[in-house]
């Protein structure tokens, strides 16, 4: 392929042509010119590039975003998502402000804004990818922002001319308290309000960092970010939406389409995945709704404090019965023990209530009724750590979620104990683990320390290797690793089908 | 298709032979004295649009001299078949439920392709119905009798039609009110006097403290004018958010709305729920200056959550101060039956007698968060984070209390008795007793509901419907109770 890195007519001056001449006419490719290190990607490039470019661009961006999106499953702060994306964006995609006085600075940005481009072709096609995408894009996006030179920074937004109204001194007079209240800003500082409808700044207004009044939002000059980044998204949805539109009509041969069918392809959730095969464990005989209570002593907290207040109260609410029956599917408790072992644990109510008002939500988790789609992928996939980590906090009376989150460290030390963990050096990095909110860290130590002879024996005698004692991201994996590991020497001898590669 | 509209019983349509092009054109017709016969004759086949029926209040007017008063004793079940029909025959205003969810008087699409889903006596759930005009609505509810029914959003093409479409994404939830819904269940760990399902006077000031933040939130910060209250029959209450911008808001816009006014977060688990930062953002300030009011009154008398012995451990634990805590712990350990207000008291004077190891700010801000935890309303978020959330509609009747689920004036909400909400027997034994002026001079035919208890809450409901229309129409002014409603703070 021919590169033409020399700019030829003005794309203004291309629909000038007559429309008679236009199919004749030569197309007209422009290199841009990037004049800020930021990019609103407004305009799709039009210069011509190699295919291997292409390629390695595209790959380049994807490594990037799928490193982003494994910090934020990991729960990683802002602060540590920062630092550990520093390296790796210079790495694959650096993109130097213009004080830099880099001599590839067009370059980099090219590279950024083409990559942007191709990406999004492969990544419009479903919804799902398309929101992922976004998200993604969004929060490298805000990466950005941040560590932009402020003077650049504040170039690139006047750039952009959103409409915003200033907040005039008689305003700042009259609500001077509330705005200052609102804004958590210290008495005497500086500042300027912009006053925008608050649809436009929606997470401002859920964490009531803003202050509102009939419908406006005044938001504080340091909050600019968070418009300018909503803004960014809400484009690039819209964008995503419309080359979804055209996808079908690319007229495309078969160079562009295997490159990004793979693309879309490697954006593989890196969630941790569950596989049905992990339902099964040599050597466990069929799981009973009986034999759940005795079973218990190997799930995790979060699923054993389900069971333990299920127990005590005879009911669950609606999220801690949604997390505990897909934890139970996914040990391998068919539909209708489960719909067992539920009637018995809602002791309290009548049968006509439970078919009425429980039956179905459990068959739903199973796949058992539904909509199609419900029904072909039977149900819904057991929770992993990092869905009951992102899920909201349970609210009074409620039990779902991860203890190690969700209960104050004092009531989690109590739950602990009530367990048997009393070791005290053990409970102290625990509660130093849940301080740095790094809940299935502590949740992998509380593992190791009940399950530490057992462990120590398959190290020692080798027949677990590195990887089948990796950290436990998947409640599923806690139990069955857990069962297997109190189940040596069983017969079984900590045979692992699937998920858990496992040699004898 | 709308003719579906025409074959309620069955949520798929299946092919019809019938011609009924008509359904979707009914002119009321004006005195068809022969229409309920016609209706009761053709009940078991699937109501004739050759013969649409006459708007609502004309029936009603027909109808008492056409059936049999229907025998009402106290005890008859809110339920019973007979009871449910007379009340969607007689009582229930279909022409302002229309009129609220179709923004006009000419039925739109804003009506016809809004999702009702119905419970019906056998508790089968039938999603997905619509209707094109209210009339052809209470025909359905006449015929199934649902023993509630819920609103949905409207949707970008006819739900009954949704199969049909080619592609799935063509159907998709385009609007629907903003709603809200606080149910006592979330208060259960506060509140001393009920559990469960019961409620009585005292809960209910639970409800009334969550109705006034929420409200005044709602129109000072969101700048919303067209805010329905309706209690929930039982022991709760909904709003409908009616204005158009908030009709329109998408899901990350909810959630805003609902992070917004939600505080209290954590599970029993969880410890304090109150976590908030200082200086107090101007909402959770006004709010705080409402609730205080209630908080000595509704909570510490009327609750008394720390009186009993066990119960004051909690309040302990909000505390932050390890010298103060002790001093008291010691003090209510040899009293620990003393009442709440007066331990509320304690903490005051104990903290002057020089047990405060922490500043008097830190207590001052422990001893709001404690009053934001006992009286913040505790909404239920799910409900109004998702576009396409169904929610009981107004004017429908609990199963379990036979209260009919009647709006609730804000202007007045303290006087508000969920208690006192009539029962749908009740108000049918109130038609069957009501002697009056009709029919006698000539004058002016009364509808039935006019008759009943139920009168000031249709008519409530009539004017806030009116005031609603207005804006849609690009009104010429203001309504003036807006002025009225500003007074509120």
């Amino acid at each position: 392929m021919i590169r033409h890195d020399y700019s030829r007519v003005d794309p203004k001056r291309r629909a000038n042509l007559d429309y008679k001449k236009k199919q004749f006419a030569k197309p007209e490719f422009k290199q841009q010119d990037y004049e800020h290190r930021l990019n609103y990607y407004i305009l799709p490039p039009t210069a011509e590039i190699t295919l291997e470019e292409f390629e390695t661009w595209a790959i380049n961006r994807l490594k990037v975003l799928s490193e982003l999106e494994a910090c934020s499953f990991r729960n990683k702060t802002p602060e540590e998502t920062t630092e550990y994306m520093t390296g790796i964006i210079n790495k694959y995609l650096p993109l130097r402000s213009n004080s830099s006085r880099s001599q590839n600075l067009q370059g980099e940005r090219k590279k950024d804004h083409y990559s942007h481009f191709i990406l999004r072709l492969a990544f419009s096609a479903t919804e799902d990818l398309r929101r992922r995408f976004a998200r993604l894009e969004t929060m490298l996006f805000r990466l950005r922002f941040k560590d932009d030179d402020i003077r650049e920074r504040k170039e690139f937004v006047s750039s952009l001319k959103l409409e915003w109204e200033e907040v005039g001194e008689d305003e700042k007079k009259e609500f001077g308290s509330e705005l200052i209240a609102a804004g958590g800003v210290r008495k005497g500082e500086e500042q300027e309000w912009f006053k925008v409808d608050w649809e436009r700044v929606p997470e401002l207004v859920e964490q009531r960092r803003v202050f509102l009044r009939r419908g406006k939002a005044y938001v504080p000059q340091r909050e600019q970010m968070s418009l300018v980044v909503a803004e960014f998204t809400k484009r690039l949805d819209d964008a995503l939406e419309l080359t979804a539109r055209a996808l079908p009509r690319l007229d495309e041969d078969d160079r562009l389409a295997p490159i990004l069918a793979h693309l879309s392809q490697s954006f593989a959730t890196p969630d941790a995945a569950y596989s049905s095969s992990d339902a099964s464990i040599d050597g466990l005989s069929t799981i009973t709704a009986a034999s759940i209570d005795t079973l218990s002593t190997h799930f995790p907290m979060c699923m054993q404090n389900l069971h333990t207040n299920l127990k005590a109260n005879s009911h669950l609410k609606h999220y801690g019965r949604l997390q505990y029956t897909l934890f139970l599917k996914g040990i391998g408790l068919n539909l209708d023990e489960c719909i067992v072992f539920w009637r018995r644990s809602f002791k309290l109510m009548t049968d006509d209530k439970f078919a009425k008002e429980y039956k179905y939500n459990i068959r739903h988790s199973y796949g058992d009724v539904g909509g199609d789609a419900n029904r072909r992928g039977r149900g819904y996939t057991p929770y992993s750590c990092q869905k009951i980590l992102t899920e909201p906090l349970p609210g009074a009376g409620q039990n779902h979620g991860c203890p190690y989150r969700t209960f104050t460290v004092d009531n989690l030390t109590a739950l602990l104990q009530k367990t048997g963990v009393n070791d005290r050096d053990l409970l102290r990095t625990v509660k130093e683990d849940v301080g740095k909110q790094r809940y299935h860290v502590a949740c992998n130590r509380v593992f190791e320390w009940a399950h530490r002879r057992e462990i120590k024996k398959v190290k020692d005698d080798g027949s677990w290797s590195a990887t089948d004692l990796d950290t436990i991201v998947h409640p599923n994996t806690y139990f069955k690793r857990s069962w297997l590991l109190k189940h040596l020497g069983e017969g079984n001898v900590g045979v692992v089908n699937g998920g858990e590669k496992m040699e004898e | 298709m709308p003719q579906a509209d025409a074959q309620p019983l069955k949520p798929e349509p299946e092919p019809q032979a019938q011609d009924v092009t008509m359904s979707d054109t009914p002119s009321p017709v004006q005195g068809s004295n022969d229409k309920v016969n016609l209706e009761d004759l053709f009940d078991d086949e699937d109501s004739d649009p050759e013969f649409p029926s006459s708007v609502p209040q004309i029936n009603s007017e027909e109808e008492p001299s056409q059936t049999e008063p229907i025998k009402i004793t106290p005890r008859s079940s809110f339920s019973d078949p007979e009871i449910i029909r007379a009340f969607y025959q007689r009582l229930f205003p279909f022409r302002y439920l229309f009129q609220w969810l179709n923004h006009s008087a000419a039925p739109s699409n804003d009506f016809a392709h809004r999702e009702f889903a119905f419970t019906l006596p056998n508790d089968a759930y039938l999603r997905y119905q619509s209707f094109t005009t209210a009339d052809l609505l209470r025909k359905q509810c006449i015929q199934m009798l649902p023993t509630r029914f819920e609103i949905g959003p409207v949707y970008s093409s006819n739900p009954r039609e949704r199969k049909t479409l080619r592609k799935a994404s063509a159907f998709r939830p385009v609007s629907k009110e903003l709603v809200f819904d606080i149910d006592m269940t979330d208060y259960d760990d506060v509140r001393t006097c009920c559990t469960g399902a019961s409620i009585c006077h005292k809960c209910w000031s639970f409800i009334t403290m969550a109705i006034k933040v929420v409200d005044v939130a709602l129109r000072e910060d969101f700048g919303f004018k067209h805010i329905l209250w309706v209690y929930s029959g039982r022991r709760g209450a909904h709003a409908w958010v009616c204005d158009k911008r908030a009709r329109l808001l998408d899901d990350s816009r909810r959630r805003a709305i609902a992070g917004y006014l939600e505080l209290l977060k954590g599970g029993d688990q969880g410890g304090k729920k109150v976590n908030i930062r200082r200086p107090l953002h101007p909402h959770l300030d006004r709010s705080l200056e409402i609730l205080k009011r209630h908080f000595q009154t509704s909570i510490l008398i009327e609750q008394d959550p720390w009186g009993a012995e066990d119960k004051y451990a909690h309040l302990l634990q909000l505390l932050p101060d390890p010298t103060l805590r002790a001093a008291l712990q010691k003090k209510w350990d040899s009293s620990p039956s003393r009442a709440s207000t007066a331990k509320w008291a304690d903490i005051d004077a104990l903290a002057k007698t020089g047990a405060l190891s922490k500043s008097s700010r830190d207590l001052l801000e422990a001893k709001q968060d404690i009053v934001l935890e006992y009286t913040y309303p505790r909404l239920d978020a799910e409900v109004s984070k998702k576009l396409n959330h169904l929610l009981k509609s107004p004017f429908v009747v609990h199963p379990g209390t036979g209260r009919v689920c009647v709006p609730i004036d804000t202007r007045k909400v303290e006087e508000f008795d969920p208690l006192g909400v009539p029962t749908v027997t009740q108000l049918l034994t109130e038609i069957d007793e009501w002697e009056g002026e009709e029919g006698k001079d000539g004058g002016k035919k009364l509808q039935d509901w006019e008759k009943t208890n139920l009168k000031p809450y249709v008519e409530f409901f009539r004017t806030f419907v009116a005031g609603l229309l207005k804006e849609e129409k690009g009104g010429v002014k203001r309504e003036r109770e807006d002025g009225g409603d500003a007074m509120e703070f």
